[in-house]
């Protein structure tokens, strides 16, 4: 019987040597003359047990990880004699931190192969689209709508309002963007369903071009992901081969087509109307508004602008799968958030869970601390734009409404993990750093006042008058927050004042209280 | 990395396979890079002619993008991630490390042509950071070691 075995292509799996594996297992089973189906799939987003290797059994996949070149020829040994070994870790779904899961977006990532419509069909794929090419336009609408789905690309706003405005905006062209420009550090969702679960976003595309009549999406990809560039093009052409995407999909008479564009290193881009902008080629800068994306977008068209993993809600919710979406998460934030856990932390990956989870329990239960083994001292979530948590705060619960009242943000769902060696005045310093460097250039206080805040936190460093210099800052910020066309410069304050609210000694000041009580 | 020599008519062959998409400009900036490895100043002109646009207009977006490069980069490449993930991982260590050695600071390209190296701003692999990206390769959980093993690849 030939030997099924699963190596991922992912880029986070191939930056520890995933494609060093799979060459030297196909080597070493060409020299054994053992017969071997290797599938490249996606991350299962355990990385710190990447490269990971399963092997289908009877009773299930079992892994193996994190595996190194020097490992290949024993692990083939186990696998062979199905006897025990050190890195062999069990059946992959009993592996506890995958376990406690609730996949819902990530059901299929690392499990399938991306390249192979069929495989996708197997396992539950474009159930979703066939059902809505049977249903009418308001119908898959109120579907959205009754699963509470909110856009996952930062910003929150339910998804099921914002198609049906594009609905109703008219006849006439009309475009579906995807938004795949992830550029918060610590984010790397998108990526992943792009590498392991392609055709699910290119479905939840279709489904919206059926809802709101367009017949045309892009989907933005940042440069910096050619792995995800490769693999949603790979996809792409299976899809119009197969009858999924292209004219009358599925032989019915809905026609839609997609097309990747490539981002170019502007962080800006990642703001929908500098996306759509930049779409259009030209330089990314903001557009005010109104007139909404939705009413006036693509080339002046209407068009819907969602993020990856919004995109990649919408199949489930189609196969049925609203209500069950609902009943999960907390309060206005319902359904499922893919969190990710990146920086300083010992078990980090993608943690797909209900809205409601705590802070703490994601970053020392099931992140496990730091890497370097020391105290966790700060976090931030969200995001380059997102505040920095200290510990005295861990019981913030993950929901939108919880962390915008304690001033942060629970963004594209990233959490980035600071040991007590971090120095948060030279972390509120970078966020304005950034802001400067990445800055479209449209409004004032964003442009000159990042500029003007490096400077004011150099001399507060320096000691130099450094009350009056925090009182510039602070009221920098506020001019800021609110004097910003647009999230980048309207948010970086947060980092900023989060950082000196919370971690004061960092600026020369006396310690918070808030972690004085802790 | 290997690319092709400038040449006008290559140029205006590559600018022509794209000009009829909507919106074409970044499209076209990235072919002509990937072809020439950089974009050329003659492209400039070229574009706005086949995209009927301004000169001004073209260079406007050529210039907004850090992705794009006005003059040739090093034989090789290396991109260390200057982001927070890999800031709290321990990045700058790596970026100070990689400027002593290479004699160089971030943005820069050695006097030989050898080494361009570059800040990037996250590759999404911040589970495995620090990371980084040399030519087309990514690279995670990059250490001391790593960084020195990849700069003496890069020199030889
Ligand atoms: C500076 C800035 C950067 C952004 N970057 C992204 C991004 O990388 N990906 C994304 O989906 N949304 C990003 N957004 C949010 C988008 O403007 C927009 O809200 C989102 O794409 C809408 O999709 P959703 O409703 O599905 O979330 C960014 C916003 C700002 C202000
Ligand atoms: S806040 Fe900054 S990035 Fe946003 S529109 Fe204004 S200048 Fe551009």
């Amino acid at each position: 019987m030939t030997l099924r075995i699963f190596i991922p292509r992912d880029a986070g799996a191939v930056a520890v040597g995933a494609d060093e594996i799979a060459t030297g297992l196909l080597d070493l089973a060409h020299a054994r003359d053992v017969a071997i189906d290797l599938v490249r799939t996606g991350s299962r987003g355990l990385y710190w047990l990447e490269p990971m290797l399963e092997v289908a059994t009877e009773v299930g996949r079992i892994a193996y990880g994190p595996m190194t070149p020097d490992d290949v020829a024993s692990v083939f040994d186990a696998i062979l004699a199905d006897g025990p070994h050190p890195l062999r870790l069990g059946l992959t779904e009993e592996i506890p931190w995958l376990k406690r899961q609730t996949r819902l977006t990530f059901a299929r990532c690392g499990v399938i192969d991306p390249r192979s419509s069929d495989d996708y069909r197997a396992h539950g794929g474009y159930k979703g689209l066939e059902r809505a090419l049977a249903m009418s336009s308001e119908d898959i609408i109120d579907d959205i709508v009754k699963s509470g789905l909110r856009g996952r690309g930062g910003a929150g706003f339910p998804t099921g309002i914002k198609w049906r405005t594009v609905a109703h905006a008219g006849r006439g062209q009309k475009y579906i963007c995807c938004n795949a420009d992830e550029g918060d550090s610590g984010t790397f969702a998108d990526r992943m369903i792009m590498e392991g679960d392609p055709f699910m976003v290119l479905e939840g595309m279709t489904i919206a071009g059926i809802a709101v009549g367009a017949t045309k999406g892009y989907i933005y990809i940042r440069s910096e992901y050619p792995h995800a560039i490769e693999a949603m093009n790979a996809a792409i052409a299976v899809a119009r081969r197969t009858g999924y995407l292209g004219h009358n999909i599925c032989r019915s008479t809905d026609s839609f087509d997609v097309e990747v564009r490539v981002g170019a290193g502007a962080y800006i881009c990642g703001e929908e109307t500098s996306m759509l902008e930049s779409l259009e080629g030209k330089r990314g800068v903001v557009r005010a508004k109104p007139p909404l994306p939705a009413h006036k977008g693509l080339f002046g068209k209407p068009t819907v602008i969602n993020n990856v993993l919004s995109f990649a809600a919408v199949p489930y919710i189609l196969a049925g799968g609203a209500q069950a979406y609902a009943d999960c998460g907390m309060g206005r934030s319902r359904g499922t958030k893919p969190i990710q856990l990146g920086g300083n932390i010992k078990h980090g990956g993608l943690f797909e869970v209900a809205f409601g989870i705590t802070l703490g329990e994601l970053v020392d239960d099931i992140g496990g601390g730091t890497l370097s083994g020391r105290p966790v001292r700060a976090v931030q979530v969200g995001g380059p734009l997102g505040a920095y948590f200290p510990r005295a705060l861990f019981d913030t619960p993950y929901d939108y409404e919880a962390f915008a009242a304690r001033s942060g943000m629970v963004g594209h769902g990233g959490i980035v993990v600071f040991d007590d060696t971090v120095d948060m005045a030279r972390q509120a310093r970078f966020a304005m750093e950034f802001c400067a460097v990445e800055s479209c250039g449209k409004c004032t206080p964003c442009r000159i006042g990042s500029v003007r805040g490096v400077e004011t936190i150099d001399k507060i460093i320096k000691g130099d008058r450094a009350a009056e210099n925090i009182a510039v800052l602070e009221d920098l910020c506020q001019t800021m927050k609110f004097g910003s066309l647009c999230a980048l410069g309207g948010f970086v304050p947060f980092p900023v004042l989060s950082a000196l609210t919370h971690f004061p000694e960092d600026f020369g000041l006396a310690p918070s209280r808030l972690q004085a009580a802790e | 990395m290997q690319y092709e020599p400038w040449e006008a008519a290559r140029a205006a062959e590559i600018i022509a396979g794209h000009a009829g998409k909507e919106g074409s400009t970044l499209v076209i900036l990235h072919a002509l890079q990937e072809a020439f490895g950089y974009v050329p100043e003659p492209a400039i002109p070229m574009i706005a002619e086949a995209l009927n646009h301004s000169r001004a207009e073209v260079h406007g977006v050529f210039t907004f993008y850090h992705e794009f490069r006005k003059e040739p980069a090093g034989r090789h490449v290396l991109k260390l991630c200057r982001a927070e993930a890999c800031q709290a991982a321990g990045g700058d260590a790596l970026a100070a490390q990689a400027e002593h050695r290479l004699g160089i600071s971030i943005g820069n390209t050695t006097p030989d042509g050898g080494v361009t190296l570059e800040p990037i701003y996250c590759l999404g692999l911040c589970a495995t950071a620090p990371s980084a990206m040399f030519d087309d390769r990514v690279i995670g959980r990059l250490d001391a070691q790593r960084l020195d093993a990849l700069m003496a690849e890069a020199q030889r």
